[in-house]
């Protein structure tokens, strides 16, 4: 019970600073936040390796298998989409250098 | 507790402080990379660490975790090189829908092999499942929509069809609540969330792409914490719900910045209602020679691009064509369209991928002011965004989102393929108005006619 309503607390407190992070963000940066925080969400690649790594049916591999891939490519896809954008950006500065 | 799994939770700790302070330092353009890197660093601890998480292990489940890795990854960062930025859209949405089936997926595997994990977790074992797999299947909807592939697709009676659909996912949600671990149930459960998803992404317009989206990320970041929250994984559960939180905040900025409600977005079809009212006047042909000339000889140009520059890539062209007027002293400036193009901040993007510094670009709210000193707009492949029926017309389907005020410029200059309508299927008019010129053809067309003008004339 203690580790539902401490979850609970994460939960609440983790939603402020998701709302409090993007309330501040210019939309030049929009496109590239949404890629980033879809690169975040990546982070859905431990429970499948969690899944996948304490499978022990045929089925259970076969479930976490999927997961993992699928995780993978939410993770690596993020980064390289987010890291191309973030790239371009340049002021007038940074192009006379 | 032992010492190494002390250290993985401390791992955890410091990976969720990381995607934190990346997300955070991504709020400005000067700091966004090395915050995205940080985010990037909270990844890789965070991945590393799982394969001494105890239980984890056993030589089958690491060669598979091992193949999948290098399969997935290898996929998903060639296809990710490869894309062109115009298709960026497309491919977060792909993504995205991978990390909702990846959440999906892991609830299947805890539901069905799960034990007795208690009520709260189950509950939210089945609302990320249901989630997870409805952003999968409508993410791929909207990859395969935006591709081109698909076209919005609307019958008759089809709200009532969704609106079952959707009473058919909550009935065996409920029925897989109630009866944990049963084969059958969650088969069904799990087909009926798929089509839900499917259902819910068919009838949305193309430019209702980009809210909708916006909304899956928020939807897979949901997933992600309420998964988290059933593998007792903190890490997985501030990242998702940071996520589900910030992304939800985004759809809502964007839904409004069309001024429109989510309901509205989901279930009205933009663009589908036929709208009477026939405009006044007639549209005036301009030829890229004279329209260089205007601009070559301004003080002031805003360029205004819309999805028609995505889609001809002419966004390097343009920028060649600006630098031109700019050696020859014209200020220009970029407005951008809160939903111009197909994800808020596309057309950034594209601009800074041609090189446009981004202190030339601005928000609605920063440039709206400066039209009515500016000699010339030029209008890029954007319609609805500069549809002064957006403020007077009341019956218009855009009624009410705030415009870029293109027609308060001396004069406007719109570059367009065809007579063609905006996604709002309305009649812009703009473009019939005395001071408005058209100058059709494909924008990488015409910004190449009008370079080579520039150059004879300015050069």
């Amino acid at each position: 019970m203690t580790y539902g309503f401490v979850a609970l607390y994460i939960f609440m407190l983790a939603a402020f600073t998701g709302y409090e992070v993007i309330s501040r963000v210019p939309s030049i940066l929009h496109t590239p936040l949404m890629s980033g925080s879809n690169f975040i969400h990546g982070v859905v690649l431990v429970g499948a390796m969690i899944s996948l790594g304490t499978a022990t049916t045929p089925l259970g591999r076969t479930i976490g298998f999927i997961a993992v891939i699928l995780a993978v490519a939410n993770a690596v896809g993020g980064w390289v989409t987010t890291e191309r954008m973030l790239a371009m950006f340049k002021t007038s500065r940074d192009q006379n250098k | 507790m032992t010492l190494v799994h002390w250290l993985i939770q401390a791992a955890y700790f410091i990976a969720a402080v990381l995607f934190i302070v990346g997300l955070k330092r991504m709020s400005s353009p000067r700091t966004a990379r090395k915050g995205f890197y940080a985010a990037g660093a909270g990844m890789l601890l965070a991945v590393v660490v799982t394969f001494f998480l105890p239980g984890v292990g056993g030589a089958t489940n690491l060669i598979l975790i091992f193949i999948a890795l290098g399969a997935g990854g290898v996929v998903a960062w060639i296809s990710g090189r490869r894309v062109q930025m115009t298709a960026m859209p497309q491919m977060v949405a792909l993504y995205n829908g991978m990390g909702g089936g990846a959440a999906a997926a892991i609830a299947a595997k805890e539901l069905i092999y799960g034990g007795e994990p208690g009520a709260g977790a189950i509950v939210l074992a089945v609302v990320g499942a249901l989630i997870g797999a409805v952003s999968f299947s409508g993410s791929v909807v909207a990859f395969t929509k935006l591709q081109g592939w698909f076209s919005a697709l609307r019958f008759r009676g089809q709200n009532f069809f969704n609106a079952g659909v959707l009473a058919a996912a909550a009935l065996f949600a409920a029925l897989a609540i109630i009866y944990p671990g049963n084969g059958g149930v969650l088969f069904i459960f799990f087909l009926v969330a798929l089509v839900l998803g499917i259902a819910a992404t068919v009838p949305v317009g193309g430019a209702d792409m980009p809210v909708l989206i916006s909304l899956y990320n928020a939807m897979t970041g949901l997933a992600v914490a309420f998964e988290g929250y059933v593998l007792g994984n903190p890490a997985m559960i501030i990242a998702g719900m940071i996520v589900g939180a910030s992304g939800s905040l985004l759809t809502w900025l964007m839904a409004k910045a069309m001024n429109r409600s989510l309901a509205n977005v989901l279930f009205a079809g933009f663009g589908e209602t036929e709208v009477a009212g026939e405009v006044e006047g007639s549209l005036k042909p301009i030829d890229a020679g004279d329209a260089a000339a205007m601009m070559g000889y301004a003080n002031h140009v805003i360029i205004v691009p819309g999805y028609g520059m995505a889609v001809a890539q002419a966004q390097h062209k343009v920028w060649e064509f600006v630098k031109l007027l700019r050696d020859h002293g014209v200020k220009v400036s970029f407005a951008i369209h809160p939903v111009a193009g197909r994800m808020p901040g596309h057309m950034n993007v594209l601009l800074a991928e041609a090189g446009v510094p981004y202190d030339l670009i601005h928000d609605l709210e920063e440039i709206n002011e400066e039209f009515a000193t500016a000699d010339v707009a030029l209008v890029i492949g954007a319609n609805d965004v500069v549809n002064p029926a957006a403020r007077t017309n009341k019956s218009s389907p855009i009624y009410g989102m705030p415009i870029l005020n293109a027609d308060k410029a001396d004069n406007c200059i719109v570059v367009k393929r065809g007579k063609g309508r905006g996604f709002a299927g309305v009649e812009n008019e703009l473009f019939f108005r005395d001071n408005t010129r058209m100058l059709y053809g494909d924008a990488q067309d015409v910004a190449a006619q009008l370079i080579q003008s520039a150059k004879e004339l300015l050069g």
